[in-house]
């Protein structure tokens, strides 16, 4: 079973999720009183705990306040709702606390079996590509940088790259500053992956595991801020180079952070490794094996469950990632289990090159080191520098426009304000995030801002197979399934 | 103004500076002339792998009695990248191909990527897939591109069914219609959308919402500096 049920039905898939077939369902709403509930009904409204009925060109529909199925049961007996039918469509979000963001899935039950499962998405979308073309290449960033929200410096990465491979520069970024991105991603994959690893605990009942996630991720993005500035959103990456160099004191912190990490990592380890509920939520569960990922496009743990080694880290490096030493983790048993176990092991290996980046970041520096492309037309003109009231240009740089050279100021001016010229043509970079695939097809007319930028987002292609993990299994496995894919709605619907 | 085929070999002029004709261009190049390139075109050798997945993919073709040239209308290779322009009542053939054939292998699809190119008349709407080969390490890309009055591009679902949402995703956005597809239907915007958002003739903002009478101007009338 390789085709997805996503809209396999009528047209309207963001309508009522009444069913239009010949016999008349129960519909009942779970998660809240979401767009579903008809508006008939004499409990229209915010109905507490009184079940009401209704009618609608869907037929006759139950509103479901809570602890009143037997009432509702009975009245669909006394009405003669369901001879003979046990079939229950059960609508689920957008708002609710399993479905890993703004994602509504429409289950139609066979008693506890998931017969039939729809996701719809979209109420998330935000514009972004759109947006992008509006705005120089280099504002770009900070729009792409919001799309998957757990995982922005690979955003920034994917696009920066393809915008300097139309640019021709990518073997011009300066070496420190392609190290840092390799930091900065790997940083970025672990506390991605502690969030899929935590809100996954939550998904199933384990607040614990939630907590410690969060709580091993803050220490990541504590060192966001302290690097970028920021804790999310970091637009960091810039095409060229980065932003700025790190802040002095980084790279102990760094050093602190990698002393602790691996304690806390086996802490989290020890919770759910050979947890017997958490085994027995997973193992076996949400099963998708080589050929349904091939033909539903999957990628990422997903995938490296599967037993396959594909890494693009590996098998086609970018950021010079060929000169990291690290392993590609992988299981084969095509399991929500599996895809936590190459998660686990992937943070692991973060922590490898992390400690290479380090070693690289600290040894001697040649006397002219920058973060940033030495083309004047092309690298942002203003050095950060923290001053007095915190971080802003440089006051030398302030200084050499405002007072010392005229040419200086106009440079400045028209690079910021209309931005570089992008050579014409189209290009697809990849990378591997932390959900598999993140490819970025830009095209550009030759003008200073994007013609078109699409992104290939691995949890949008990831979350179509949800379907294919849970169709046959039983509706707690839906939880599961979803979230072994770690989908980020911001990501899907961009 | 060229349209369809000659277009191929032929120079564009585009006037003004940024594209734009109703508001915004405030740079004085409103009359500025800007000769655009014929489209790129590139002959063998086209180095790397790419002459051995052209020739691959010709064999593959030619066994089932159809020519490379008859199926595949351009090769262009730039930024280290091969793209296959392929016409739309091949694609299928040619997809099957490229999945099939043990010398070509791309299994996996990245999905579609639609772009509207204002200024290609009679090309307007292009979709871009991205193909990958795990077996071979190789890259690909398809670009169809379709006239705007008849968008119709035959559905790669039956071929790599992650295109599913993808084609939904570009059906949305670009109005580009896939025949074939199981449920095309919206995906991102509401299902009564009106329009196509990426379109390039489609505004950014000044869309009324409908939301407890809520109003959001175009840009050029938000501020006021009365």
């Amino acid at each position: 079973m390789t085709s997805t049920a996503a809209g396999s039905g009528g047209t309207s898939n963001r309508g009522t999720a009444g069913d239009s077939g010949g016999s008349s369902p129960r519909t009942g709403t779970a998660g809240g009183s979401g767009g579903s509930s008809p508006r008939t009904g004499t409990a229209g409204g915010s109905g507490g705990s009184s079940a009401g009925t209704g009618t609608s060109t869907e037929g006759r529909v139950y509103n479901v306040g809570g602890q009143d199925w037997d009432e509702i049961v009975n009245a669909a007996d006394a009405a003669g709702d369901y001879a003979g039918d046990e079939r229950l469509i059960v609508n689920m979000g957008p708002q609710h606390p399993s479905t890993h963001g703004v994602l509504r899935l429409i289950l139609t039950l066979d008693g506890e079996t998931v017969t039939e499962l729809r996701p719809v998405i979209g109420y998330l979308h935000t514009g972004i590509e759109k947006n992008m073309e509006f705005r120089t290449w280099t504002q770009g960033v900070t729009f792409c940088t919001r799309m998957d929200y757990l995982s922005p410096l690979f955003n920034e990465t994917a696009y920066c790259l393809a915008v300097e491979r139309l640019l021709g520069i990518t073997d011009a970024i300066p070496e420190r500053a392609t190290v840092l991105r390799v930091l900065m991603m790997e940083l970025n994959r672990i506390s991605s992956h502690l969030t899929a690893i935590g809100t996954f605990g939550m998904e199933l009942g384990a607040t614990t595991v939630f907590l410690y996630g969060m709580r091993e991720r803050e220490k990541v993005l504590d060192l966001f801020e302290l690097i970028s500035g920021l804790r999310m959103n970091h637009a960091y990456i810039r095409p060229g180079g980065v932003s700025q160099d790190l802040p002095s004191g980084a790279l102990e912190k760094l050093r602190e952070f990698l002393a602790v990490m691996p304690g806390l990592l086996n802490e989290l380890r020890s919770l759910l490794d050979a947890n017997p509920i958490y085994l027995a939520r997973t193992r076996s569960i949400a099963h998708l094996d080589l050929t349904g990922c091939m033909a539903l496009g999957v990628t990422g743990p997903i995938l490296r469950a599967t037993g396959l080694p594909w890494d693009l880290r590996k098998s086609q490096p970018y950021c010079g990632y060929q000169t990291y030493d690290f392993d590609v983790p992988t299981q084969d048993s095509c399991d929500a289990y599996g895809r936590y176990l190459v998660r686990m092991d992937e943070m692991d290996q973060s922590l490898r090159i992390i400690e290479q980046c380090i070693d690289r970041l600290a040894g001697a520096r040649p006397a002219d080191d920058p973060v940033m492309i030495a083309n004047a037309k092309i690298g942002w003109p203003a050095q950060l520098s923290v001053g007095p009231d915190g971080l802003g240009n440089s006051a030398d740089h302030i200084a050499h426009i405002m007072s010392q050279s005229m040419e200086a100021l106009i440079h400045h001016f028209k690079l910021v304000t209309e931005g570089f010229r992008v050579p014409a043509g189209q290009v697809y970079a990849a990378v591997e995030s932390p959900r598999g695939e993140l490819g970025c097809h830009a095209v550009s007319e030759g003008g200073t801002r994007p013609y078109r930028v699409h992104f290939r987002d691995p949890s949008f292609t990831n979350l179509q197979s949800v379907s294919a993990m849970s169709e046959g299994g039983l509706v707690a496995d839906v939880i599961a399934a979803v979230a072994s894919i770690d989908p980020v709605m911001g990501g899907v619907d961009r | 103004m060229l349209a369809g085929r000659e277009r191929l070999s032929e120079q564009v002029v585009r006037t003004g500076m940024f594209g734009t004709h109703t508001s915004g261009d405030t740079s004085g190049y409103g009359g500025l002339q800007v000769r655009l390139p014929p489209p790129l075109a590139s002959e063998p050798p086209y180095g790397s792998y790419f002459d051995d997945v052209a020739a691959a993919l010709g064999g593959a073709l030619e066994s089932s009695g159809l020519s490379f040239g008859a199926a595949v209308e351009r090769v262009v290779v730039a930024y280290d990248e091969m793209t296959l322009h392929v016409r739309r009542e091949h694609l299928i053939g040619v997809a099957t191909r490229l999945r099939d054939d043990p010398a070509l292998a791309f299994e996996l699809c990245g999905g579609v990527s639609g772009v509207h190119y204002l200024a290609d008349r009679g090309r307007e709407l292009h979709a871009v897939y991205h193909l990958l080969s795990i077996t071979h390490n190789r890259r690909l890309r398809l670009e169809v591109s379709v006239p705007d009055a008849d968008p119709h591009i035959p559905s790669l679902v039956a071929v790599y069914p992650t295109c599913d949402w993808h084609e939904r995703e570009t059906w949305d956005f670009f109005g580009v219609i896939f025949d074939g597809h199981p449920a095309l239907t919206r995906i991102e915007m509401p299902d009564d959308w009106k329009g196509h958002p990426q379109r390039k003739d489609y505004p950014l903002g000044g869309i009324p919402v409908e939301y407890r009478g809520a109003t959001v101007p175009p840009p050029e009338e938000r501020r006021s500096y009365e």
